[in-house]
Order: C-alpha cells, then structure tokens, then sequence
C-alpha cells in the first residue's frame, strides 16, 4: 500500500484571512488525511458555500464546493451511489446549521457513512458579520445591533436529537486535538460530527478564547478520551463524577475523592445521556468545554444498508437485466 | 342479441374513491389491448385520498378509448358510462355522449346516497334529463352479496367486489374474453387465491347478469383489430414508462441508475417503481425534501451514476438552485417534472403544460438546459431515454417534461428491443490527458469531460463559482465569465435533435397546428377530423423544446395560419415568437386541469380556418 505525506493532500494558496482559524484546520487535515492513508484518487472533500466551504479548493482530492447549506445532501447522493469513496462534508455553522440543518440531520439519521466536519466561529463571515444559528442570545453583530433575541442551536445537542452515532469537538490552533478526531470520524463507519471550535479574526475574534490555546485549554477544557477517567485542570487535579442527574466538578485528593472516584468516559455508550451532558459543559456553567471523541457508537450505516438490500433482491429476483424486467409484465402477442 | 360494429368506443369507469374503479379500468383496458385493440387511457382521481363516502368530492372515474385502429386520445366523451353510486352519476353524467349507456348500481342510490350527492328527488335521472331506456339498472350491491353469500367473506370485502360486477358487465357489453381477466386477476392476487377466486366469480356474476338479463335490449358492441403492428406487447403508463427509459438508459451507458426523490403526486408512481428493481441495482434515496432530492442526484452524478430527480412543479421549483449547480458544473442529470395544475400546490391530481417557462428560465444567471416533453404514456419510455442520452453525452442537467395525464394515462407498450436503441457513451476523460487535463477542457462539440472519482491523476474540484477555462481554478475575470457563458451555452446549442416533422397536408395545408408534449393525441385526432372533413390542415408537434429542432422557423413560417394550442397561457407560443423573427401565431390555450376536448379543438381551429 502507498504511503502518502500531508502534501499530497495539498494544492494551491489558500485565500482565507491571516490567523483566520480555517488554515489552522486545513493544515491540520492534510496530516490527518496522510496519517489515515487513503489515496487522493479515492477522497471527495464537498462543501457548501460560506469562508470554510472553500476548503475544496485547496485540496489535492477528488471534491466540490458546491451551493449554500446543500453539502450534506450532495455527499449523502455522493456516498450511495460510490461507497467506495472517502466523502468529508465540510460547512460553517451557516451553511450547515442554518440553511443546512435538515440536510445535517437527516444525515445523522440516516447514519451516512460522511465525515461532516462544522467550523463553528458562531458568525456569518463571507456575508461580512452577522448573527449565525449558533451565536449566543444577545449577540451583537451588524444584523442585531441591538443583540439577538434567540437562543444559539449548540451542534452536539443537535446531533445528538438526531441520533447521531458520533460526534467529536476540537479547537482548531489544536492541531494533535483535531487530528485525533479528524482520524476517528474517519474510523467510525457512519455520520461522524466533528465540531472545530475557530475563530474569525475580522467578524467575531476572541469567540473562543477561553480555549484557543494551551494554556487556556488547560485551565477551561478537558479532554475525553474512551476508557479514561474524566480528569482535567493544568495538573490534572479535578475529575468529574456524577451527581443526582447532573455532573459534578470534585477535587482529587480532597474530602476523600481519589481518582478511583471519578467517572470514566465511555463513548461507546448507546445511551446518550452522560454523552451529552459532557458535550454542553461549558456553556458559562463554570464546566470546562469537553474536547475529543464524546460519542463514537456502532450502529448499520445507510449506504451499506443500500447495497446489502440490493444484493439481497439481487438474490430473490430473477430478473436481473432490462430485457428480463420487460418480461415481469402481462405481455400479449399481436401477430 | 343487436352486435354493433364499432370503430372506436370510450367507457368511462366512477364510483367512490374506495370503489376499485382504476383496478376496474385497468383491467379492462387490458383485455381489450390483449385481443389487440388500440387503447388509451385516462385515470381522473380526486386530491383526496379518502373523501366522505358517497361525496361528490370522492368520484374517482377511469377512462379509457378502446378503438380498431390507432386511438390517440382517451377520448372526449364516453359511449358507456359506470355509476356505481348517486354522486358519481351526478359528477360524471357530463363526460357522456347523449346516446351513452350508462350502468348504475340501484343500491346506492337510496335517499342517503341522493341527499349526499345533492339530489332534490328520488327522480334522479329525470333531474339529470336522463332517458332511462338508456340505464342499465341493476342492483349491483345486493348481487355480489348473493354471489359471495357461501363464501363467509365479511360484507366490507365482499362489498370491496362490486367493481368486479361493474367490470363483468362491461366486458359482457363488450363481448371480451373473460380469461384475460380471470388471468389477470390470479396473477395480482396470486398470493392471496381465495381473493382472486372471489372476484373471478363476481366478474362471472356480472357478465351472466348482462348476458341473461339484457341480452334483448342492449347494444353488444364488437371491436375488431385493425393495423396490427406485430409485436409482443404491455399496457404501459406513463409513469412507469418513464422509470422503464431511465433503467434501460443506464443499462446502456453501463451506469448504475440513482433516483434521489421527494413523493409529489402525479410524480410519485416514479419512485415508487424504480424502488421496486433493486434486483436491477436501482439505487433510489427518499430525501428529506424536494432540494435534497436534487442535490443527492447532482453528488451521485458527481460520483458516476446516471443521475435522476424526479418531481412535479412545486419541487421544481426548489430543486432550481442545485439543477444551477449541476449547470455550472457540467454534469449529466435529468429532472423529470411531472407537471400538474398551478401555481403553488395549485391543482395536484390534475394536468397542465404551465412549467414550460419554469423549465426554460426558472433558474438565475444565464442558465442554458435542454428540455424535452413526451407526447404520450409509451412515448415518455423514449423520452426518458434520449434525455438520459443527451445529459450522459452531452454533460449537462436535462429537463424531461411529462404532465399528470401522460403519467397516469396509458398506452399498449410494444417491448422494445434494447439492442435497437442507439448506444450511450458519456465523455470519459481519456487516460492520455492524466497530466495536463484540466476541468473545463472540451472536445470539439464543446462537451467536457467527465473525470469520475476513484481514477488516480484526475483529481479536481468542481463547484458553484466561475471557473477558469483553462485552469478550472475559481476565476472572477470578466472575459472568463462571458467566455464560460458563451460555452455554456453553446454547447447545449450544438445537441442534434431529429427535425420536426410535419404531418397531414405538408404542402398545402391551410393551418399549421403546432403543441408540445402531451397534448400531442388531441391535436392529432383534431387534424385527422378536420382532414377528414375536407379541410386542408398540418401539425407540427414538439418534443424538443431546447435546442428547437433546426427546421423550426422554416415549419412555422410555410403555412398561412399557424394555432399554437396548449394547456397554458401561452408559454410554447412565447417561446417560439423570442426564436422565430416575426412570428405571430393564433393560440389557444386552456387551463382546465383536464385534456383538451377533440371537438372543441375542431370547432376553434375551424374558426381560424375561416376567419
């Protein structure tokens, strides 16, 4: 098998802004498409329309960057007509959550075997700065100079509604964070969320600050990671364990807690509801913000589902060619 | 018993909405097409599905025109009309000859029945200005139970068998072989046999009925087959047609076959018959909404299928931005609109031809498309497969216009031999080109490749935005964009489509009758009554609308008078008059949500002749 470096995954300038958090991503999965080793020949990268959705553009694949909020259903049509292709669907929290958000759900629904990746600056960049589906009420922007009046959709809650099977977050400065989940989602066979938090210099910069670098990701995120305990802090000193139905934030070593104490994370859990409950932490909740693989569930993915239902038919039916389904009919002979 | 000699005769099939009377239709349809008679049929169902029994909203009617030589329309009116309650024959009675026979089940025509179908009296027929020397009276309902008495059916199946009485008479009528339909019924219920014997046993019932108690008074017509083209044959609709073009189209360029789809009447028959051949490896995904449906299409075109979407107005008009997409983009995709009455959700069981613009302008930017229109329920099998064809080698989305009454209609189908239809073969990038081939090269009929995923060295990005026509590289250049425009365009421009072709009186004809699409066996038996009458008329009918076949403005300008007649406003006529320099057709144009009327045709056009 051919072995492939970030390179060859990569083509042409990328025309985002400087520091824009889009190039952090880009580079980021051209390493991870490298370390996964899939052929360029054998990848279709689509996107809808929006500053991330350029991202096709800059990719040594197969792809498209295609109309606003349609991504997904393109690569759902994508995916089942050629199951033999790698298909990543990329959107913005616009194109995906808003103007997309039937076709993200019915994606995770339906358990389409797409890697959908959200770049969540929580802004509406290329149309110049408004208000976007996931930005916090009371946002200000040129669109609600006087602050939003709506509740933000938050991604995982979506997906989760859905019943999507996997959903992961990163910080897009995180570059062996988002690589990690960049390699799951590639491994779980079916509708695979991945949320990348990213800043937008010129619109909505410091939207993510809490956790845009390492020392702040330190102190404001914790990393899951399956089979681990849920430990987090810069030296790993508070865990989570579970309270009544909610979690709560302990101390280890304090009033008797030991690490023994604290939960363990298991992403393979069918029932959501720890999952979730990790994936809204942070919400100014005093929580820290869950990074990594939250959920990762097997279940019979759509596209496979469709080719296994044709092989069966294929089997039962005998009529297998043009000529033979002509025949399936009442037919009279006029001589 | 009186045998009459008949060239052609239309029975139109009502009752309730539950009351079978498609199945009725359809299999009479098929006994008649199997002694070889020409036929043509007319299914008119009501929105709802289930509307109050008895309401006169509910009347379901099938037509159909049974005829010795070519029949081309289902018919304007009907020779025998089954009323099988009181609404029906209040609804219906306007689509029958004044001579028709008509058959009536007495049993659901008592006060109840009469109240709800708004009748005054018990005088029915007399409200109706109904002869009753022309009514086959008989009380259906309480014969199919006598009929079923011993067979310890319940009364709401055995009441689920009238229709099968109401078919036994008419084949009685008819003088039909009743083993056709015997056949035709254990195969549908082949799994379920005391069902088929049951209604076998009605249809018996019914024709002995009509046999032992009418026989004296009532006219038996005979049909003879003439013009037998020799061949093997099915009763086809148009619907199904259509699915069978897309199959065979497929089978041809050797593609897998993708539907992605919405349900929409009258387009969901579409669906679900490509749903039924998996076995043919049909992939068909029903999206979460008319834009997915689209978009899933131009994303499996993308991956190498053929590519279809199929849908009715309203989900055109959502599917327009990602049929743009595919426009841009350069890949083969057919949008089969299945149109209805409009505008909005407008008139949903019901016929139009008023997506015609839509199809040639409903999109932003200079959006250039071919679009095609099937004339009839077996012509939209051909038509399926030439637009398939043209999108495959040509690299562009195609718009297959059929209307609710080619879908549901239908016509005896002969088998065609696949091996006769010309080969499919799409632009596949040659492996020469690897290296320096880029997105937007074309051949020399200004098609461009086509680089399907999965082959190593032709990796590339399409999408919305402007491309640069030698590097495919997103491009804002105003030369560029024009230059892309003018390709664009001209390469739908440079598709052969067949000349049109001018039927009746070429050379002399003092009209020239011009429509498209479906439409086409109204216009058609309105020329030949009017020839036959002595008038000297033509007609050219179009089944590409773009590209117009080359000969267009020679056909439109040779004659003295020109009707343009369709089942809008004006659309083909508009059309044509932007295409033509200083055309100015007659029109007529109706918008009935039903088939145009022959005689009305024939009166209009006379008056054209004449003025």
């Amino acid at each position: 098998m051919a072995t492939y470096t970030a390179q060859d995954y990569k083509k042409g300038q990328p025309r985002w802004c400087p520091g824009c958090g889009d190039h952090f991503f880009l580079a980021s999965l051209h390493k991870a498409m490298a370390e996964i080793g899939v052929a360029p020949s054998d990848i279709a990268v689509i996107s809808g329309i929006g500053c991330s959705s350029r991202l096709p553009h800059y990719m040594a694949t197969y792809g498209m960057n295609t109309i606003h909020g349609r991504a997904a259903a393109i690569a759902t049509g994508c995916k089942v007509a050629n199951s033999k292709l790698s298909v990543w669907q990329v959107s913005g929290d616009g194109d995906g959550l808003a103007i997309g958000g039937n076709h993200f759900i019915h994606a995770n629904r339906r358990n389409i075997d797409l890697n959908m990746i959200l770049l969540n600056n929580r802004i509406y960049g290329l149309t110049k700065g408004q208000y976007s589906p996931t930005s916090p009420r009371g946002f200000v922007s040129k669109s609600s100079p006087y602050g939003t009046v709506e509740d933000p959709f938050r991604p995982a809650e979506l997906c989760f509604g859905a019943r999507g099977r996997f959903f992961a977050r990163a910080v897009a400065t995180d570059a062996p964070g988002t690589i990690d989940i960049l390699k799951a989602a590639y491994n779980h066979k079916g509708a695979s969320v991945c949320e990348i938090m990213q800043d937008c210099v010129i619109f909505n910069h410091g939207t993510h600050d809490g956790i845009y670098d390492k020392a702040g990701r330190a102190k404001n995120a914790i990393y899951v990671k399956h089979g681990q305990p849920l430990v987090f802090g810069e030296n790993n000193e508070f865990g989570l364990i579970q309270e009544g139905f909610g979690l709560k934030i302990v101390e280890i070593g304090k009033d008797g807690i030991t690490i023994d104490d604290i939960l363990i994370h298991d992403a393979k859990c069918q029932d959501n509801t720890l999952q979730l409950k990790l994936a809204l932490m942070g919400d100014g909740d005093g929580f820290p913000i869950a990074l990594g693989v939250i959920r990762d569930v097997e279940a019979p993915t759509y596209n496979e589902a469709v080719e296994a239902q044709i092989e069966e038919v294929k089997a039962q039916k005998k009529y297998h060619t043009f000529a033979e389904l002509l025949e399936t009919n009442d037919i009279w002979e006029v001589k | 018993m009186n045998i009459t000699e008949r060239e052609s005769v239309v029975v139109r099939f009502s009752g309730d909405s539950g009351d079978g009377m498609q199945l009725a239709g359809n299999i009479f349809s098929t006994v008649s097409a199997t002694v070889g008679n020409s036929i043509s049929t007319f299914p008119d169902y009501p929105a709802d599905i289930r509307a109050p029994q008895g309401s006169l909203t509910g009347v379901s009617g099938f037509q159909v025109h049974i005829g010795a030589s070519q029949v081309y329309t289902p018919g304007d009116q009907c020779d025998v009309l089954v009323a099988m309650n009181a609404a029906a024959l209040k609804t219906q009675y306007r689509y029958a000859k004044p001579d028709a026979a008509i058959i009536i089940d007495t049993d659901s025509f008592g006060p109840k029945d009469l109240e709800k179908a708004q009748f005054q009296s018990e005088d029915y027929l007399g409200e109706m200005g109904i002869d009753p020397d022309r009514v086959i009276a008989c009380p259906l309902s309480t014969m199919v139970k006598d009929c079923l008495a011993d067979t310890g059916m319940d009364i709401k199946s055995i009441n689920k068998c009238r229709n099968m009485f109401a078919l036994g008479l008419v084949c009685w009528l008819f003088d039909r072989d009743l083993n056709i339909a015997f056949n035709y019924l254990k195969e549908k219920f082949a799994k379920k046999p005391a069902i088929a014997e049951a209604n076998i046993k009605v249809v018996q019932a019914g024709y002995d009925y009509g046999h032992n108690t009418h026989s004296s008074v009532a006219n038996v017509y005979r049909i003879e087959t003439k013009n037998k083209v020799p061949g093997r044959y099915m009763d086809i609709t148009g619907n199904k047609a259509t699915a069978y073009g897309f199959i065979a189209a497929a089978e041809k360029a050797g593609l897998k076959l993708f539907l992605g789809s919405y349900p929409i009447t009258p387009a969901t028959d579409v669906l679900h018959e490509l749903s039924k051949h998996k076995s043919l490896g049909v992939t068909t995904v029903q999206c979460e909404d008319e834009i997915s449906g689209c978009a899933s299409s131009v994303g499996a075109s993308f991956a190498g299928a053929l590519a279809v979407t199929s849908t009715s107005g309203p989900g055109m008009c959502l599917k327009s931005e990602a049929m743009n997409l595919a426009v841009i983009m350069e890949l083969p995709l057919v949008i089969l609109d299945v149109q209805r009455g409009g505008p909005a959700t407008g008139l949903p069981t019901k016929s139009e031809q008023t997506d015609l613009l839509q199809a040639l302008f409903g999109r932003n930017g200079e959006s250039p498309m071919p679009v095609l229109a099937a004339t009839s329920p077996t012509d939209c099998f051909d038509a399926a497969y030439e637009a398939s064809k043209i999108a495959l080698e040509h690299m562009t989305p195609v718009i297959l216009l059929t209307d609710a009454y080619v879908a549901n209609g239908s016509g005896a189908f002969r088998l065609p031999n696949l091996a006769e239809y010309p080969e499919i073969i799409p632009p596949y990038v040659p492996e020469e080109l690897k290296g320096t081939w880029t997105p937007y090269m074309r051949q020399t009929n200004g098609t461009r490749y086509w680089a399907i995923p999965g082959r190593e060295g032709f990796e590339h990005i399409l999408g919305g935005l402007e491309k640069d026509d030698k590097t495919g590289a997103i491009s804002t250049n105003p030369e560029n964009h024009d230059l892309m425009t003018r390709k664009r365009a001209q390469k739908i421009a440079n598709i052969p489509v067949p000349d049109l072709e001018v039927l009746g009186d070429k050379e002399d004809a003092d009209l020239l009758i011009v429509g498209f699409g479906g439409t086409y066996g109204h216009l058609r038996a309105a020329m030949d009554e009017m020839r036959g009458s002595g008038k000297k008329v033509a007609m050219a009918h179009f089944r590409y609308i773009n590209p117009l076949p080359a000969n267009t403005t020679e056909v439109m300008k040779k004659y003295p008078k020109v009707v343009v007649a369709e089942q809008n406003m004006g659309q083909l006529a508009g059309w044509l008059r932007m295409k033509v320099d200083g055309f100015c057709p007659n029109q007529y144009n109706e918008v009935k949500g039903q088939p145009f009327k022959v005689a009305e045709l024939v009166d209009a056009f006379n008056t054209i002749i004449n003025k």
